[in-house]
C-alpha cells in the first residue's frame, strides 16, 4: 500500500530536528520507522512532515553515565541487544528486546521509539518502568527531566509533546540483579498478549529487592509495586513466590481481543509474573 | 537427506535440488508486479467497507479531476459489458447463485466488494484518486450466522428468494454401495455406540506469499494477461465468455507465481475489471493487490459446520456414519465454491470400511467473502471429521486410538477395495505406515510418559495425537467430473519438442505456482529420453506456450500432467526409433532403446537420440514419408484418482496454567507411491504439514457482527512462521499406484489433510483427564484454558 505524500526531512542534529518540528503544522517523527510506516501505507495516519531521526548520530549508543546507563533514543533493539553495559547493568531491557518482533524489526526499530510510540502492548516501555528510569525530553525551550511513572500518560501517549523529541534515557544500573522478561504470544512475532518483566536482588538466601511490572494489562505499564513489596524478604521458591503474586492483577484494566478477554488475561499476568520470578531468582 | 550433486544413474528417485529455486527464492524473476509496459496505467480499487448496503450514490467527479487519473469505472459505466464472474460447478441442477459483477453495480453483498476503480499514470496517484471517490450507502442488515443464514429470516440476495444455494446428498443405500445409515444408528441406540459431534471448521485465509497482482496489454491483435493465477487456461476460456471475447483473442500468461494454494484457483473481479480498464482506455493497465486487500476479498477457505453421528458396536466396530454439513458460501459463487464440500464428500470414510453412510450438504449464502478451494478443499474437513471421531470412539470403547483404527481400516490384502462413497481404492497398505510411524514416534514411551504425567497431576499434560488419513489426488477422471456436473474435464496435456541441438523442450499445461514441475518433469522425461537433466526445459504458464491444459489444483499435476510428459516423451521415441532404424539401417523391430541411446540388438551399433532428433532437423535422409519431426504430444485422462495414505503422529504439551500448546515431536509417514524427488516430497509435507497445524492453533478469519473482517491484517490472522513450527520427521512407505504408469499418487495437498486433527486429537488427549473431549478450533491458549475452566466447573478433574 501506498501512504499518501508527505515532506521528509533527515536532519543531523537535534536542534535542527527540533525547529523542523516547531515550523511544521502537523509532523510525525519517525525513530525507526517499524509502528509509524505501517500507520503510514495504511493510510491511518496522514502527516504532512517526517521528521527523520535516523541521521543524528548523537542519538544513538549506550555510555555509563555514574550509576545509571545513558542509551540514545535512536539506539536500535539489536545495538541494545549485543551491548556489554545494558547486559551488565541493565540486562532485562536486552531481555527484552531479544523478543520484539524479528530479526528484521530488531535491527531497525529504535529503544526511543518504542518508548515514545508506547504501545499498551510493547515491551519496552514495562522495562523502562520496571527499572525506574528517566526521560530526557528536548525542546525548543531546552531539556527536561521525566520519571517513569509520568513518562507513560495513555495508550500511545506519553509525555512529549508535538514539538519535543525524546533524547536519552538514563536506566538506573542493576549490576548483578537478576532478570527475566516472560512474553506470552500464540506466534513468535507477535506483540505480547501479557507479558511480565521482574528484576530481583538476591541477598542470600531470600530477595531484597524486587522490580514487577506488566505489559498490556492496562492502557500504559502497569508496576506492580505491592507485589514487589511482597516479594521483599521471601525465599524465592515455588510455592512462597505464588502466594506473593496471586493478586497481581487486581484493579488492572485489560484489552479483550481476538487473543483473549480480561479474564484470561488477569489469570495470566497471575501465572506469568510467578513464573518471572522463579526465573529472574534462577538466573 | 542427502543432496547429490553427482550425475544419477536415474533421475526418478533423485533428491535433486530444484531448478526453479535460484530465481523463486532470490525473487529477481517474473513476478507480474515486476512487469513494466510502456506506457502502462496502474488501478486501485475503491471497495466497500459494509458488508451489505444499496448503493445509493457514487460520485466520482473529484477523483475524475485528481492529478494523473484517465478514468474512474463504476459499476454501472460497466454494468452491460461486465457479464457475471462464473461459477463453473453448479452441484446441483436447481442451484441458485445470484449474479456476480466484477464491479458492485446498485448493491454490496461483503466487505471489500469492488465500488469502483482508478485508473491513473502512477500507482500513488491512483490510490490518492480512489480515497477521493464518494459512495453512499444505504446500509440493510447482515447475514452472518450459518443457521440463521440457513433458516431464511433475513435474505442476502432477495431475488433468490432463499439462502440456500443448494442442496447436495449422498445415501450409500440409494447408490447401491452400502445399507442405510438409519438403520446403523438405530441398532447403535439398541446397544452399540452412537456418537454425535458437531465440529466446526472455521473459515481460513490462503494467505499465499504473492499478492494477487494482473496486468493487461490491450494493444496488438491479441489482448495479453499476465495474471498471478493458478489456472492460466480455465482463466482465458472463462474470460473469454465472461466479458465476449474471442477465446482466440486473448492470451494468458501466469509467470512465476508465489504460492496460490488454491486462492489463485480463480476468476477474480479484479482480472475482470483491468482487462475492461485496459481496454477502455486502450493501454496496457495493471493492478497489485494490498496484503490488506488480499486478505479481505482474495477467497478464503473452509467455513464449514460438521453434525455427525457415528454409530459402532459395543467392541468398536464402525457400522455406518451420518454427516450433515452447513457450508459456506459467503456472498457469491466463486469458480468451484459450490463444489468444495462435494468433494468431501468422497473422504468422510476415509481409510475405514464400514457398510453405511449418508451425506447431506446445505450450501448456503452469508454477507462474508465468498469461500472457494484452499489446500485439500473438502478433503481436510472431511479427515478432521472421521479422525476426531475415530478418537471419540476408542474414549468410549476404552480401546488405544490407532487399535480402533486398525479395527476398521481396509486391509492391504483388500486392495482393491470399492468404498461405501463409490471410490476405488486401488492400492495401499495402511499397516506398513502405521508401524513404521509408532516406531520413530517412540509412541509406547510416550504414552508411559502420558501416564506419568497424568499420575502426578503435573500442570503440563502430554497428549498424543493420531491421524490416519488417505484422501484422492488426481483431479479428476473427467466422466467423473462430469458426473458431477463440473463444466470441465480433467485431462492434462503435455508436448515435448526435441531441438536440432539435442536439447528437450517440455511443454506442459500444468503450470507451477511454486511446486517445482521444472524440475520434477526434467527428472521424468531426463530419465526416458535418456538425456542430461539439465537438457530438459520445461515451459508452461502461457497459452501461447502451452496452448492446451487444465492447470494446476487438487494434487493433480504429477499424477496426470507428468504422466502426458511421460507418454509424450514415449511418442518421440517411437518417432526417433524410426529414424534411427533408418540411419542404423536395421529394421525399428531389431532396435532397443536405452539411456538415450538405439541400439541394434547384439551387436554395439548404435546412435544416440541428439543425433537422431539432429537427423529429424536436417531431414537430409529420412525414411520415406516420414514427418521431419520428432516431436509428440499426449493428453492424459485419468481412468481413477489416486489415493496417497499416511500415518501422522503429534504428541503435544498442553501448559493447563495458560492453556498453551507446544508440539513436542511429529512424525509423519506416508505413502504417496513412487517418488520423483524425494526432496519435492519433504518439502510439500513440511508445507502442507505446517498449514494444517495452522489450522489447528492459529489461523482464523475473524468478523465481528457488522460483518467487517477483524483479523484484516497478518498481526490478527496469524500465519505461523518457521520458528512455530516444530521440527517433523517425514518418512514413507512406498505402495506403487496402480492408476499409472510411474506408480505416483501426490502429495501438494497431504500434510495439510493430514495435520489438523493430529494436532487437536493430541490436544484432546491431553486433556482427557479433565473431562475434555473437544476443543474448538484454532485451539487457542484462551480457548484450551477457557474449556479447562469449563470442564473444572462441571467436575472434571486430572486422574
Amino acid at each position: 500500500m501506498i501512504p499518501a505524500k508527505f515532506d521528509y526531512h533527515a536532519p543531523s542534529t537535534v536542534d535542527e530536528a527540533l525547529r523542523l518540528l516547531s515550523e511544521a503544522e502537523d509532523a510525525k517523527v519517525l525513530a525507526g520507522g517499524q509502528s509509524l510506516i505501517p500507520v503510514l501505507r495504511l493510510r491511518l495516519a496522514a502527516p504532512e512532515v517526517i521528521v527523520d531521526l535516523g541521521r543524528i548520530e548523537e542519538l544513538r549508543g549506550v555510555r555509563e553515565d555514574g550509576d545509571a546507563l545513558a542509551v540514545g533514543a535512536m539506539t536500535p533493539h539489536a545495538d541494545m541487544i549485543a551491548d556489554p553495559l545494558v547486559r551488565e547493568h541493565a540486562a532485562l531491557v536486552a531481555e527484552a528486546a531479544e523478543t520484539i518482533a524479528d530479526p528484521q524489526v530488531r535491527h531497525r526499530g529504535t529503544f526511543g521509539g518504542a518508548l515514545v510510540h508506547a504501545d499498551p502492548a510493547g515491551d519496552m516501555p514495562t522495562t523502562a518502568v520496571a527499572l525506574g528510569a528517566e526521560f530526557l525530553i528536548a525542546g525548543t525551550r531546552g531539556t527536561r527531566t521525566v520519571a517513569a511513572e509520568d513518562f507513560f500518560e495513555d495508550l500511545f501517549t506519553t509525555a512529549v509533546g508535538e514539538d519535543e523529541l525524546l533524547t536519552q534515557v538514563r536506566i538506573p544500573k542493576h549490576t548483578g540483579w537478576g532478570s527475566h522478561y516472560e512474553k506470552f504470544v500464540r506466534v513468535a512475532q507477535q506483540w505480547s498478549i501479557v507479558a511480565v518483566a521482574a528484576a530481583l536482588r538476591i541477598d542470600g538466601d531470600s530477595i531484597a529487592e524486587a522490580r514487577v511490572a506488566l505489559t498490556n494489562m492496562g492502557s500504559t505499564p502497569v508496576r506492580a509495586t505491592a507485589v514487589e513489596q511482597r516479594l521483599i524478604g521471601i525465599a524465592p521458591v515455588a510455592d512462597a513466590v505464588r502466594e506473593a503474586v496471586v493478586d497481581v492483577a487486581e484493579g488492572t484494566h485489560p484489552p479483550s481481543d481476538l487473543n483473549g478477554d480480561a479474564d484470561y488475561r488477569r489469570h495470566l499476568a497471575t501465572v506469568l509474573t510467578g513464573r518471572a520470578v522463579l526465573a529472574a531468582a534462577a538466573g | 537427506m542427502t543432496v547429490t550433486e553427482e550425475r544419477p544413474t536415474t533421475e526418478v528417485g533423485t533428491p535433486r535440488r530444484r531448478k526453479e529455486d535460484q530465481r523463486l527464492v532470490t525473487g529477481r524473476t517474473r513476478w507480474t508486479d515486476n512487469l513494466q509496459l510502456p506506457g502502462m496505467l496502474h488501478l486501485a480499487m475503491v471497495r466497500s467497507p459494509v458488508a451489505r448496503a444499496k448503493i445509493t450514490s457514487v460520485d466520482v467527479a473529484e477523483a475524475r479531476s485528481a492529478p494523473g487519473v484517465l478514468a474512474v469505472i463504476t459499476g454501472s459505466d460497466v454494468a452491460d459489458i461486465q457479464g457475471s464472474l462464473p461459477n463453473a460447478w453448479p452441484v446441483a441442477e436447481d442451484q441458485k447463485a445470484p449474479p456476480h459483477p466484477a464491479i458492485a453495480v446498485d448493491q454490496v453483498s461483503f466487505a471489500g466488494e469492488i465500488v469502483a476503480c482508478v485508473v491513473a499514470r502512477s500507482a500513488a496517484e491512483a490510490r490518492d484518486a480512489s480515497e477521493l471517490v464518494d459512495v453512499e450507502y444505504d446500509e440493510l442488515p447482515v447475514v452472518l450466522d450459518l443457521a440463521q443464514a440457513a433458516a431464511d429470516t433475513e435474505l442476502v440476495h432477495p431475488d433468490l428468494g432463499t439462502n440456500v444455494s443448494a442442496r447436495w446428498v449422498f445415501d450409500s443405500a440409494e447408490a447401491c454401495s452400502g445399507g442405510n445409515v438409519e438403520d446403523a444408528i438405530q441398532e447403535a441406540r439398541d446397544g452399540g455406540i452412537l456418537i454425535e459431534r458437531t465440529y466446526r471448521q472455521q473459515r481460513l485465509i490462503p494467505a499465499f506469499m504473492e499478492p494477487r497482482s494482473v496486468v493487461v496489454d490491450p494493444t496488438g491483435e491479441q489482448t495479453t494477461m499476465w495474471s498471478a493465477t493458478q489456472i492460466p487456461h480455465i482463466l482465458r476460456l472463462m474470460l473469454a465468455l465472461t466479458c465476449d471475447i474471442p477465446e482466440s483473442k486473448l492470451r494468458v500468461i501466469a509467470p512465476d507465481v508465489g504460492g496460490g494454494f488454491g486462492g489463485k484457483l480463480q476468476v477474480t473481479p479484479e482480472e475482470v475489471v483491468t482487462l475492461l480498464a485496459a481496454r477502455q482506455v486502450g493501454r496496457p493497465c495493471k493492478y497489485t493487490e494490498s496484503r490488506s486487500e488480499s486478505l479481505m476479498v482474495a477467497h478464503h477457505g473452509r467455513d464449514q459446520i460438521q453434525k455427525l453421528t457415528l454409530a459402532a458396536k459395543q467392541d468398536g466396530t464402525v457400522t455406518g456414519l451420518k454427516v450433515e454439513l452447513l457450508a459456506d458460501m459467503g456472498a457469491y459463487l466463486g469458480l468451484v465454491t459450490s463444489g468444495v464440500p462435494i468433494l468431501g464428500a468422497f473422504m468422510f470414510n476415509a481409510i475405514y470400511k464400514f457398510p453405511a453412510y449418508h451425506f447431506a450438504c446445505t450450501n448456503v449464502f452469508t454477507n462474508h467473502a465468498w469461500t472457494d478451494a484452499y489446500r485439500g478443499a473438502g478433503r481436510p474437513e472431511a479427515t478432521y471429521a472421521i479422525e476426531r471421531l475415530m478418537d471419540e470412539l476408542a474414549q468410549e470403547v476404552g480401546a488405544d486410538p490407532l487399535e480402533i483404527r486398525e479395527k476398521n481400516w481396509i486391509k492391504h490384502e483388500e486392495f482393491p477395495f470399492t468404498t461405501v462413497a463409490t471410490l476405488e481404492y486401488d492400492s495401499g497398505n495402511y499397516e506398513a505406515a502405521t508401524a513404521k510411524a509408532r516406531e520413530l514416534f517412540g509412541y509406547d514411551e510416550l504414552r508411559k510418559e502420558q501416564a506419568e504425567r497424568r499420575e502426578r497431576n503435573d500442570p503440563v499434560q502430554l497428549g498424543i495425537g493420531v491421524s490416519t488419513y488417505t484422501e484422492m489426488c488426481g483431479l479428476a477422471p473427467s466422466r467423473v467430473l462430469g458426473a458431477l456436473s463440473y463444466a470441465a474435464g480433467g485431462w492434462e496435456h503435455a508436448s515435448i519438442r526435441m531441438l536440432a541441438s539435442g536439447k528437450v523442450e517440455v511443454v506442459t499445461g500444468s503450470s507451477a505456482h511454486g511446486q517445482g514441475h521444472e524440475t520434477a518433469w526434467s527428472q521424468i522425461v531426463a530419465d526416458r529420453l535418456g538425456v542430461p537433466f539439465e537438457d530438459v526445459e520445461v515451459l508452461h504458464g502461457d497459452t501461447l506456450v502451452a496452448p492446451k491444459g487444465m492447470d494446476t489444483y487438487g494434487s493433480r499435476s504429477l499424477v496426470i500432467g507428468g504422466i502426458a510428459a511421460l507418454r509424450a516423451a514415449d511418442k518421440v521415441i517411437e518417432k526417433a526409433k524410426v529414424v534411427a532404424a533408418h540411419m542404423l539401417e536395421a529394421s525399428p523391430d531389431d532396435l532397443e532403446f536405452s539411456a538415450g541411446k538405439f541400439t541394434v540388438k547384439g551387436t554395439d551399433k548404435g546412435t544416440g537420440i541428439g543425433d537422431v532428433a539432429f537427423a529429424a532437423f536436417h531431414a537430409h535422409d529420412l525414411p520415406d514419408g516420414f514427418e521431419p519431426s520428432l516431436d509428440a504430444e499426449a493428453t492424459m485422462d485419468p481412468d481413477n484418482f489416486s489415493f496417497p495414505h499416511g500415518t501422522h503422529l503429534c504428541a503435544v504439551e498442553v501448559d493447563t496454567e495458560t492453556g498453551r500448546t507446544t508440539i513436542r515431536k511429529y512424525v509423519c509417514v506416508d505413502d504417496v507411491g513412487k517418488v520423483i524427488n524425494p526432496l519435492i516430497v519433504e518439502g510439500q509435507l513440511h508445507g502442507g504439514v505446517a498449514q494444517g497445524i495452522a489450522q489447528a492453533l492459529f489461523e482464523e478469519a475473524v468478523y465481528d457482527e457488522s460483518g467487517t473482517l477483524v483479523s484484516g491484517s497478518l498481526t490478527d490472522y496469524l500465519v505461523p512462521s518457521a520458528v512455530d513450527v516444530p521440527s517433523m520427521v517425514t518418512d514413507r512407505t512406498e505402495t506403487p499406484s496402480l492408476t499409472n504408469e510411474l506408480g505416483v499418487k501426490g502429495v501438494g495437498e497431504a500434510g495439510t489433510i493430514a495435520s489438523t486433527p493430529a494436532v487437536v486429537n493430541g490436544i484432546v488427549d491431553a486433556l482427557r483427564p479433565y473431562g475434555v473431549s473437544d476443543v474448538p478450533m484454532p485451539c487457542t491458549p484462551h480457548r484450551v484454558w477457557t474449556v479447562l475452566q469449563a470442564a473444572g466447573a462441571s467436575g472434571g478433574g486430572a486422574a
